[in-house]
């Protein structure tokens, strides 16, 4: 999963940084479930902000030299002008990327926590072979990696799929497969999950009433996710979508096997986007070359996409045009999850702060937002879930890999802007998150524990 | 209460919720590391002696305070770190946001994870079935819980605030002081559940260090008065 910015291509050369800097939004990895493939999260490459955009973070000393790399001579003269704006932009971006990432892992721990559906052991997926119900701690390890392994080579092997597509330029098959894997999504899933919360609830409803909330819900979804729709709403269905599959997963994941699925994932993820032969990697650049929006229904974006067309001297100090892509010209994304919701970035928002407008160059509104692959959300969810549903030490553990996992998120976009190309989101924070799940649960538990039971504070 | 602060005066800005995070993040660390010593130490000795496990706790709790301020130390470096930075890249050479801000936003961060951790336990079961100090116990334990959290956030903001003032102008009695007053409080809490011993002097402490914060922030009697009455 790969975390990108986008930049603002005001800065002068239009055609090289166009280019150069749009980020290509890599497709999810493909996810599975039962009999359907959903594509995971996919990476979106990390465009960041041509600004040391993200220079709030702390260590970042580094961003002073960092600005100068790979810009453009001309941009010198706007560079300084624009330093503060961006620094703030930079935090903003890392905010609009928590609050999103919370609301989901808010969702998902609630519903672990009331619902007793997703806790139950109902099965296992198809790609999951193994069970975990050996007596012995050696031949549950093993059973769990190799669960891993045919996961992984599951994922592998519906990302190269994926690219090829992409590369042949099979549009109308990817973009079919993404449809039906998010009607998949928007429709049974929801189905199920409001089933099991009214029953929780114990709140009885009449299947008309079903009906026509699911299919409003359902419609308006896939019209939100594919077509246009206002920036809120499509945040909103992108965070349900994940927050669905996430409870998929941790309902149909075997336990230990998820645990190393998640560490074997980040592995991935690394060696996907950073290898020069990566699947995801190539699949940016492909889409870079190509000017491409990444694919509508695998990346979250943070905010709307403003572009301004080539040489508008009139762009008064809004310098924002809204440029609508349509999903024709989004064909090459596709999705490979129908768990990413692609944010459409052709979202216009009208309120955009003013910028310092250096000349008559057009510029453009700096609002692109950064983008995150929706399978990230996914796994972050995974992993509090998780927490949530199997640790002992119940909150606190919870929390803790909330924070770690924050933490993970801010130290991704920080090296984003370091690097300033598309990056793995998922890595930092699922180490962190991991890391912090096995030593909370494991020392830290018992120490609050006995310190609650004679009331010391620390 | 806490979160009141939290959300009036964190929130809006950006910057200081990746500070107030990373403070917590930090806080979360020190915690780790603590419980770590004390689950070795556990696991090393006998764990059928009272008095031994009694002992330890009180080293385990010590030891955590020492370590907490610790990180709070560690924490001001990097948040220095992170000032110069944004100095340089900022147009105009200053910071958007003063060490003083810093400084509150990291006692909260602080603050508000180890209240979190204190209490979020209590507040699940509370709202299962039971009752309070059913095998002779306080009945007041929840109560006095909450009150003790709500003073150990308030003190992580203003030790934080202390803390900074300290490091910033070399004054390595305040940040003695800060240490002090911490492992006071959570030496205090050794006399629970009788409470009069841990919860007065816990109040009290924190008036002090509430005043003591509030002059260093460069508030005086005067300040307070024109605020009550409303700029009068």
């Amino acid at each position: 999963m790969i975390t990108f910015m986008n930049n603002s291509d005001s800065e002068e050369e239009p055609c090289n940084e166009r280019t150069s800097l749009m980020s290509a939004e890599s497709p999810p990895v493909p996810s599975y479930q039962d009999g359907l493939q959903a594509s995971e999260a996919g990476e979106v490459p990390a465009h960041r902000k041509r600004r040391t955009g993200s220079s709030y973070s702390p260590n970042n000393i580094a961003d002073g030299e960092m600005s100068d790399s790979g810009v453009p001579v001309r941009e010198s003269a706007l560079e300084n002008e624009e330093e503060e704006l961006t620094l703030k932009y930079g935090a903003k971006h890392v905010i609009m990327l928590f609050v999103p990432v919370t609301l989901c892992m808010i969702v998902v721990v609630a519903t672990i926590k009331s619902v007793s559906f997703y806790t139950e052991k109902n099965g296992q997926l198809i790609y999951t072979p193994f069970s975990e119900d050996t007596p012995s701690v050696g031949q549950r390890l093993l059973n769990s990696v190799l669960n891993t392994i045919i996961m992984i080579s599951v994922i592998v092997v519906m990302t190269v799929f994926l690219v090829l597509l992409y590369k042949y330029r099979c549009y109308k098959f990817i973009h079919g497969w993404l449809i039906l894997s998010s009607l998949m999504l928007l429709f049974l899933f929801t189905y199920i999950y409001l089933g099991e919360v009214l029953k929780t609830y114990n709140v009885a409803m009449d299947y008309p009433t079903l009906f026509l909330i699911i299919w409003n819900f359902g419609a308006v979804g896939m019209i939100c996710i594919h077509w246009k729709g206002p920036l809120q709403l499509q945040q909103a269905y992108l965070i349900m979508i994940s927050a669905l599959m996430a409870l998929v997963f941790i309902k149909y994941l075997p336990e230990w096997s998820a645990w190393v699925i998640l560490g074997a994932i980040s592995i991935y993820d690394l060696m996907a986007v950073l290898c020069p032969k990566g699947p995801l990697r190539m699949l940016v650049e492909t889409a870079q070359e190509r000017n491409e929006p990444i694919f509508p229904a695998l990346i979250y974006s943070s905010a709307m996409m403003w572009t301004v067309g080539m040489a508008k001297p009139d762009t008064a100090a809004r310098g924002l045009r809204q440029q609508t892509r349509d999903a024709a010209e989004d064909g090459g994304e596709n999705h490979r999850s129908p768990s990413h919701i692609d944010s459409q970035m052709s979202e216009t928002r009208s309120p955009v702060p003013t910028r310092p407008i250096t000349s008559l160059e057009e510029l453009e509104e700096e609002e692109r937002g950064v983008k995150l692959g929706l399978g990230d959300f996914i796994f972050y969810s995974v992993l509090v879930g998780k927490a949530a549903a199997t640790a002992s030490g119940d909150w606190n553990t919870t929390l803790a890999c909330f924070v770690a996992i924050l933490i993970g998120l801010c130290l991704t976009l920080l090296l984003l802007a370091v690097f300033k190309k598309a990056l793995p989101a998922l890595p930092i924070s699922i180490t962190f998150g991991l890391v912090f799940y096995f030593s909370t649960d494991n020392l830290v538990r018992p120490f609050m524990d006995t310190l609650a039971s004679h009331q010391l504070y620390i | 209460p806490a979160l009141g602060l939290f959300l009036f005066t964190i929130a809006r800005d950006p910057l200081r919720i990746i500070i107030l995070i990373a403070g917590a993040f930090f806080w979360l660390v020190s915690l780790l590391l603590s419980s770590l010593i004390w689950f070795i130490a556990v696991k090393a000795s006998d764990p059928r002696d009272e008095q031994l496990q009694k002992g330890l706790l009180i080293f385990g709790v010590m030891f955590s305070v020492l370590l907490q301020e610790a990180f709070r130390f560690l924490y001001y470096k990097l948040l220095r770190k992170a000032i110069e930075g944004l100095v340089a890249l900022s147009e105009d050479g200053c910071s958007p946001i003063s060490i003083q801000q810093m400084a509150y936003v990291a006692g909260v961060g602080f603050g508000l994870m180890s209240g979190a951790f204190s209490m979020i336990n209590l507040l699940a079961d509370a709202l299962g079935p039971g009752t309070v100090g059913i095998h002779g116990d306080s009945q007041l334990y929840f109560l006095t819980s909450a009150f003790m959290t709500m003073v150990l956030i308030f003190l992580h903001t203003f030790w934080g605030i202390l803390f900074f003032h300290g490091c910033e102008h070399r004054c390595w009695w305040e940040i003695t002081a800060v240490v002090v007053m911490h492992l006071a409080v959570s030496g205090s809490t050794f006399c629970n559940p009788l409470y009069v011993g841990s919860l007065v002097p816990s109040y009290l402490l924190m008036a002090a260090a509430a005043t003591w914060a509030y002059l260093l922030s460069g508030g005086s009697a005067q300040n307070l008065r024109r605020f009550l009455l409303c700029k009068s």
